[in-house]
């Protein structure tokens, strides 16, 4: 049977802004659909108010809508474009939810819309959790006692039957959130409270406890003649209790017996069948009992997850491509295994090697969070390792993540005897009962700290076959101390064993440089595997790569003109989706100038490890090491190492070093604007302004300086780049404080301290180079003013509030800029505006964070070009000479994970915390803006009551706005402080008392949902107490924060624009339509 | 021990020794199964040949008491990359190495694979030695060249039962299908019967009796059998001339309708049964080893997912189409899969429906037998 031909325009509903728990898996899921389907013939309409994605490029849909994913805007998309059929399985839970949610309300059948993929009964039966008890009750398959409740007292009068453990899981929430282990009861009290709150449905799940159970997942398809295919097992490496996203995992299943696998798969079979997914992909989780095997489920996703992704990396098998197929009408066998080219996607992969996928966390961003792991997923990316064995590919996978670790590093002295001491063991141990992102590090630990592997299997509820599998690696690493000498044999086997060059010159306390020597004297080098998706049983196409040490090397370097292009590792907060999307456009572009494109990146969820992006993937960590040995394959003519991040630039020096040839602006310009005096140097002589600064040593020399440069100053240690451990500091006090940590965290530390720009405007402006000609790709005036991390900060382009004459400034200035530095690609430049000054703060000579935001909203793509420039074209034959400035405004709005951090402060800061942003375009700044507020799930109230509590500062300034909201209707609610002020000016104010006084207080209002907005800005570096309970409550209670000035004078005016009329939605093709006109 | 591999072009790999110290011969043949490595060691129709898991972590959760099936090891070697230092798994009874040593059979560890693999696909299955301990190259070459092909010889007598008996266990532990009343009685010609195919029969019928391969068609009826199924076993069909006979006399007993029995034939017994009607056998190259072929159902168009051990192959072509259909087909290479006759209750498979190991999807197969032997009252 063909594909359907009863459909001819179908809707694709993408996931939205980066979270914790839904990352760039979702672009690569809905690129490879709208590209299945336009192959296929059919009109692609989209929605997804993330700019930073490949899916939004205008070329990937008919119509691409960059608008908020609400039903709403859902409708009126249905509306203009009057698809017949909506896709809602390839956009995470957000795409899944509001398909649910407009089906109910009756959207689809209303406009005669068919949901395909997964109905809504589907969806109700696998996300409900009482009709998906029902449902595999009937199918005979097994589930932890359980039961649903609605109020804490149904609750509590169940808490007997299920005892102590147990899990309360929120129905209708994302990635678990809200979710958590109940020990005691007054925990039990507390997660159930908050998990109805976070529902949207108010329903909890209370559920015995499988804590330390073994977990497992499996990756299914389904099509519409019930044909059934399991695609890939995954066992977690960590035992049940901690969210299979902060899980480390392998696939395949490791430690199951056949027929144990064999039940899980049939169970897995029945199971989709029972939900009823017609068509596409699915996941099922299970937890067995590792004492008698009991098997019970744990959930499914009717949709393509990030499990997904990680499936079609580690198989081969491009699910959400297929699944996207099967959605229109085709059968697996009917849809070719693009690997072999000769055998149908009806059947299951095999692998060769083993996949291992270690979650990258960021606590260190979120000072206060704890930083246990639980049900409740908290890591926000991941990367995947490949290797022959579980110890090779867990030693990449280690290195890949990018914490510094080059193996398996101890956290004990060296000096430290063993058996270890009493102190040290209860260390260990604490570390080892408790999940923690160091858990494995702790585990290799035990191991030298000599604890019996019995002891760890108790202590952490980790597999024994893992265990040994690390004590193995630990007891190597024994042997490679101790040899004598490093033999041919020795170092064939620690490479075997996945060793990093780096981690066996520790261990052999020599250079780098002298194992890297042994490797090429022995004959110790990497070999090439292919992942084929049918270990090596047919010849295999497509060349998707793995290193290994093995006899044979598959690879066939070719005679072509070639780039290798470095990604960006795993996502993290600063280094995400946006540099992966850069990366992708490079490949897409040096293809079409017929250049051999070879993709090297570790990060299972991007487009740019999609075996379709490049000629060759190389699925490898980005060390020097793993880079320079396919270097030394593959030869390629240039690397590209500006689109990936900081990743890539980390190895310029070390590529250089042997004799790479690196494409793009110069590396002793890069180093012009690296280098603090260099920079300067180089301001001076362009006539540019930075706002001062100086370098202390001592806290007695910081003190001085400080108060020369006047308060307040922005501060941070000379070791960290980028925003990490940044603060802006008011007084001396402070500074000491601060100075003084820093001083004593790490010996030889310098100070760098600036004079901070107070209420400055801050200007993001990217700029393309070909060397000689220059071009603005775009300019970005901050909302919010200095001091916030430019990450973080909602912008606006055009700019809004800046004359012509400082826009010609910054122009200026950037031209200046990026000819002095000779840009061969892209640049990144921040400036300040304060007093009609114009200040540089950094010049960053690569591919930027906005650079997908800028090319959505201008209509061009800044990275494409910006490699076709590096592979030798000037601007000039490509047609880029003119800054573009549409006649529409379009806001970029940051995401931040604060849901999942309780207790963490909401206020923003020069260290960058968001995940992900979203954009709002429209006619002019009030609709643009309401947008992207909505998009960003900051839903602004349209009436209501408004609670107001102000800096002293800030005060004369929120008079206005307060003012505005009163107009509008709104009443407001404030503490007695702001009150005076808005008192004096003739606004009726309800005063609320400070929390510990009397009540009803502040969080009474917001616990009964009975305040709609707050407007709350920090009252100092060290807020008061009250501040942040008060901002962390609304957090939890979803009630929208506003922490800036800038940002309430932004959301009044939105708000205004909630009154006058309802929101329309236009496509981004037409926007820049308006372009050219 | 230091262990080495040496294949007949010339491919000589050195890896470490476990199981048994011995030298070993055979044809080597891939498996791309994930799991299941104690099911294919005891697989009688490897007998003959040194199997290759494509899967580099062999021996993780152990040998059980529950996955064996036949009572030996029955491969003559074993190749993987690596061998499990400790097993894990609730079920695990002991170590591969062990085990291996207990039977007397010799394993390699720490080979590139998937290079062999790659070599028997390019090349196709070739003989194969491994030797442990010093060995001479020579020595190994000459012996490797006078062992005799796997064509042509009869590897059944080799694993067949001596003596009848009754089969009892059913699919309890593997989860047990919904089955209505048995009654009835079937005899399995044992030309290196799967156990797994033992305990999916033992679910559909009162009794399981196995019966040695050479067993005569007048013994057979004496068993009053209502249904016979020729099972699976090593090598190639064309020399098992005995059962080839046995099946012919079966077939021609059924046309005369002197004999209403229901006749099924699972692998070799596929092909048996397929040269009893005067087809003819053909080696593969490398042969179909694995629990992820496609194969589809002509009659629903439902694809299931399936268990194959086989080199050899009944071509379609070489069938009489007047009294064959076939049944299935493999999507991989759109070989014959299986056979249905027009007339007369006569079905075989070239797969597994029993898995051990693989996938369960198939064993409707076995309620469907059940049913045609049912209907012949």
């Amino acid at each position: 049977m063909p594909k359907r031909d009863d459909l001819e325009k179908i809707l694709i509903i993408g996931a939205g802004p980066i979270i914790i728990s839904q990352a760039c898996e979702f672009d690569y899921s809905g690129a490879q659909a709208c590209k299945a389907l336009t192959q296929e013939g059919y009109k692609v309409v989209l929605l997804n108010s993330n700019p930073a994605t490949i899916m939004t490029d205008p070329e990937f849909a008919d119509a691409t809508y960059i608008e908020p994913i609400t039903v709403e805007i859902l409708e009126k998309i249905i509306i203009r474009e009057k698809p017949q059929a909506c896709l809602p399985t390839l956009g995470g839970q957000t795409a899944l939810n509001v398909a649910f949610e407009a089906s109910k309300k009756g959207v689809f059948k209303k406009h005669n819309v068919q949901l395909i993929g997964a109905s809504e009964e589907v969806i109700a039966r696998a996300e409900d959790r009482e009709l998906f008890k029902e449902t595999m009750h009937k199918a005979g398959i097994e589930l932890p006692r359980s039961k649903t409740v609605y109020t804490l007292k149904e609750a509590e009068d169940i808490l007997e039957d299920i005892g102590l453990p147990c899990v309360i899981r929120p129905a209708f929430t994302l990635g678990g959130t809200g979710g958590g282990i109940a020990y005691n009861k007054e925990e039990f009290r507390e997660l159930v409270t908050r998990g109805l709150d976070l529902s949207l449905i108010r329903e909890v799940l209370i559920e015995e406890s499988l804590l330390g159970w073994k977990e497992f997942e499996l990756e299914v398809m389904r099509d519409k003649n019930d044909n059934v295919v399991i695609i890939c097992s995954i066992e977690n490496f960590d035992p049940m209790g901690i969210h299979t996203g902060d899980s480390i995992t392998v696939a395949p299943a490791q430690t199951l017996t056949d027929v144990q696998y064999q039940k899980m798969r049939t169970a897995t079979i029945k199971t989709m069948r029972a939900i009823g997914v017609e068509t596409g992909g699915s996941n099922v989780q299970f937890a067995i009992n590792p004492k008698d095997g009991r098997m019970v489920i744990i959930e499914m996703n009717p949709r393509v997850s990030r499990s997904s992704a990680l499936a079609s990396k580690a198989t081969g098998f491009p699910i959400a491509k297929i699944a996207a197929k099967l959605a229109i009408g085709y059968t697996l066998d009917e849809i070719p295994n693009d690997i072999t080219g000769e055998t149908p996607a009806s059947f299951e992969p095999a692998l060769d090697y083993c996949v291992v996928k270690i979650p990258r966390f960021t606590f260190e961003k979120f000072p206060g969070a704890d930083p246990t792991l639980t049900t409740s997923m908290k890591s926000v990316g991941e990367v995947m390792a490949i290797g022959r064995t579980f110890k090779e590919a867990l030693q990449k996978g280690i290195r890949a993540l990018e914490i510094g670790a080059c193996g398996l590093y101890s956290s004990l002295s060296r000096q430290e005897p063993y058996p270890v001491s009493a102190e040290t063991r209860d260390k260990i141990k604490e570390y080892l009962i408790v999940p923690n992102e160091k858990r494995l590090f702790y585990i290799a630990d035990a191991f030298r700290g000599g604890f019996m592997l019995d002891e760890i299997c108790e202590l952490t509820k980790i597999d024994a076959w893992f265990l040994q599998n690390i004590k193995d690696i630990v007891d190597l690493e024994k042997t490679l101390v101790h040899a004598k000498k490093l033999s041919a044999d020795l170092l064939g086997k620690a490479k075997q064993y996945g060793f990093s060059d780096k981690y066996l010159a520790g261990l052999r306390s020599v250079p780098e440089k002298k194992i890297n020597d042994l490797r090429k004297k022995y004959k110790v080098q990497a070999t090439y595997k292919l992942v084929d998706t049918c270990a090596a049983e047919f010849y295999a196409r497509t060349p998707y790569y793995y290193s290994t040490y093995e006899t044979e090397c598959e690879v066939r370097p070719s005679k072509k003109r070639k780039v290798m292009i470095l990604g960006g590792g795993p996502n993290r907060i600063g280094q995400g989706i946006e540099f992966d999307y850069c990366c992708v456009h490079a490949a897409f572009s040096l293809r079409e100038e017929d250049i051999e494109v070879i993709m090297v990146n570790c990060n299972p969820e991007t487009v740019s490890t999609d075996y379709d992006t490049s000629d060759k993937l190389y699925f490898e960590p980005i060390t020097l090491e793993d880079v320079m040995n396919i270097v030394r394959k593959e030869k390629p003519w240039g690397v590209i190492l500006q689109f990936g991040g900081q990743t890539p630039l980390n190895l310029a020096l070390g590529l250089e070093q042997e004799g790479v040839n690196i494409l793009g602006t110069k590396a002793k310009h890069i180093d012009r604007a690296e280098d603090r005096d260099k920079f300067r140097t180089m301001l001076d002589k362009l006539g540019l302004k930075q706002p001062p600064s100086a370098i202390a040593r001592t806290i007695k020399d910081a003190r001085g300086l400080a108060a020369k440069l006047g308060y307040p100053v922005l501060v941070r240690p000379s070791y960290v780049l980028g925003g990490r451990a940044m603060e802006i500091v008011y007084d001396s006090e402070s500074l000491e404080r601060f100075v003084h940590n820093a001083l004593v965290s790490s010996m030889n530390q310098t100070i760098l301290i600036d004079r901070f720009l107070e209420d400055a405007i801050e200007v993001d402006v990217d700029v393309i180079g070909d060397g000689h000609a220059f071009v603005i790709g775009g300019i970005l005036e901050h909302i919010e003013e200095a001091g916030i991390h430019s990450g973080d900060s909602a912008m606006c382009l055009p700019t809004f509030s800046l004359s012509e004459e400082m826009l010609h400034q910054i122009k200026e200035a950037s031209y200046a800029l990026a000819r002095e530095l000779y840009i061969v690609g892209l640049m990144n430049i921040q400036f300040a505006v304060k007093d009609n000054n114009l200040y540089v703060i950094e010049v960053n000579p690569r591919a930027s964070r906005t650079v997908p935001f800028i090319s959505k909203a201008v209509g061009v793509p800044l990275a494409k070009l910006a490699a076709k420039v590096m592979s030798g074209k000037t601007l000039e034959e490509i047609g880029f000479v003119k800054e573009v400035i549409p006649p529409y405004r379009c806001i970029k709005e940051s995401v931040f994970p604060f849901n999942r951090f309780h207790g963490v402060d909401i206020i923003l800061g020069p260290e960058m915390r968001s995940t992900g942003e979203v954009m709002g375009i429209d006619s002019d700044f009030g609709r643009a803006y309401l947008k992207s507020q909505i998009a960003a799930s900051q839903l602004l109230p349209k009436q209501g009551k408004v609670f107001i509590s102000v800096k002293d500062k800030d005060k004369p300034a929120i008079v206005a706005i307060a003012k505005r909201l009163e107009k509008l209707g709104f009443e407001i609610l404030s503490t007695e402080g702001t009150s005076a002020k808005l008192n004096e000016e003739g606004l009726k104010v309800t005063v609320l008392p400070k929390l510990a006084e009397t009540r009803p207080n502040i969080l009474d209002y917001i616990k009964n949902r009975d305040v709609q907005l707050i407007i709350n800005t920090p009252s100092g570096r060290i807020p008061r107490k009250d501040e942040v309970t008060i901002r962390s409550a609304a957090v939890l209670y979803n009630i929208p924060v506003v922490t800036t000035v800038a940002g309430a004078v932004a959301s009044a005016t939105a708000i205004e624009m909630l009154h006058k009329e309802e929101l329309q939605v236009k496509s981004i093709q037409d926007y820049h339509r308006e372009i050219k006109k | 021990m230091k262990a080495v591999l040496l294949l007949e072009d010339g491919l000589c790999v050195e890896g470490a020794a476990f199981g048994a110290e011995v030298e070993t011969i055979g044809e080597v043949v891939f498996n791309t199964a994930m799991s299941g490595y104690q099911e294919i060691l005891t697989d009688p129709s490897y007998r003959g040949q040194i199997v290759c898991m494509t899967y580099p972590l062999i021996g993780n959760y152990g040998i059980t008491a529950h996955d064996k099936e036949s009572g030996c090891v029955q491969v003559e070697g074993f190749i993987v990359k690596e061998r499990s230092r400790i097993v894990s798994n609730w079920q695990a009874q002991q170590g591969l190495d062990e085990y291996l040593k207990e039977h007397k059979v010799v394993g390699i560890e720490n080979i590139d694979t998937r290079m062999i693999t790659k070599r028997l696909r390019e090349k196709g299955a070739m003989k194969g030695v491994i030797a442990t301990g010093e060995y001479k190259l020579k020595r190994l070459k000459e012996k490797l060249k006078a062992s005799p092909s796997i064509i042509g010889r009869d590897l059944v007598k080799t694993v067949t039962c001596t003596e009848m008996y009754e089969w009892t266990e059913g699919l309890e532990y593997r989860g047990a299908s919904e089955v209505s009343e048995k009654t009835k009685t079937v005899v399995v010609i044992d030309c290196g019967v799967k156990f797994s195919i033992l305990r999916n029969l033992k679910e559909q019928f009162n009794r399981v009796i196995v019966a040695p391969a050479r067993i005569s068609f007048p013994e057979l009826i004496t068993l009053k059998p209502d249904a016979v199924v020729i099972s699976n076993g090593p090598g190639d069909p064309e020399p098992v001339r005995y059962v080839i006979s046995l099946a012919r006399e079966i077939i021609e007993k059924l046309r005369r309708k002197e004999l209403s029995v229901g006749l099924m034939g699972i692998c070799l017994g596929h092909q048996i049964i397929g040269l009893a009607f005067g087809g003819r056998a053909e080696k593969l190259k490398f042969g179909h080893h694995g629990g992820n072929h496609p194969v589809k159902d002509h009659a629903t168009g439902q694809i299931d997912i399936t268990s194959q051990n086989h080199n050899f192959i009944v071509p379609e072509y070489t069938l009489p189409q007047d009294e064959l259909v076939p049944t299935h087909v493999n999507l991989y290479d759109r070989t014959l899969e299986g056979l249905r006759h027009k007339t007369l209750p006569i079905v075989s498979v070239q797969f597994h429906p029993e898995a051990g190991p693989g996938p369960f999807d198939a064993r409707y197969i076995f309620e469907k037998f059940k049913k045609m032997v049912d209907s012949l009252g």
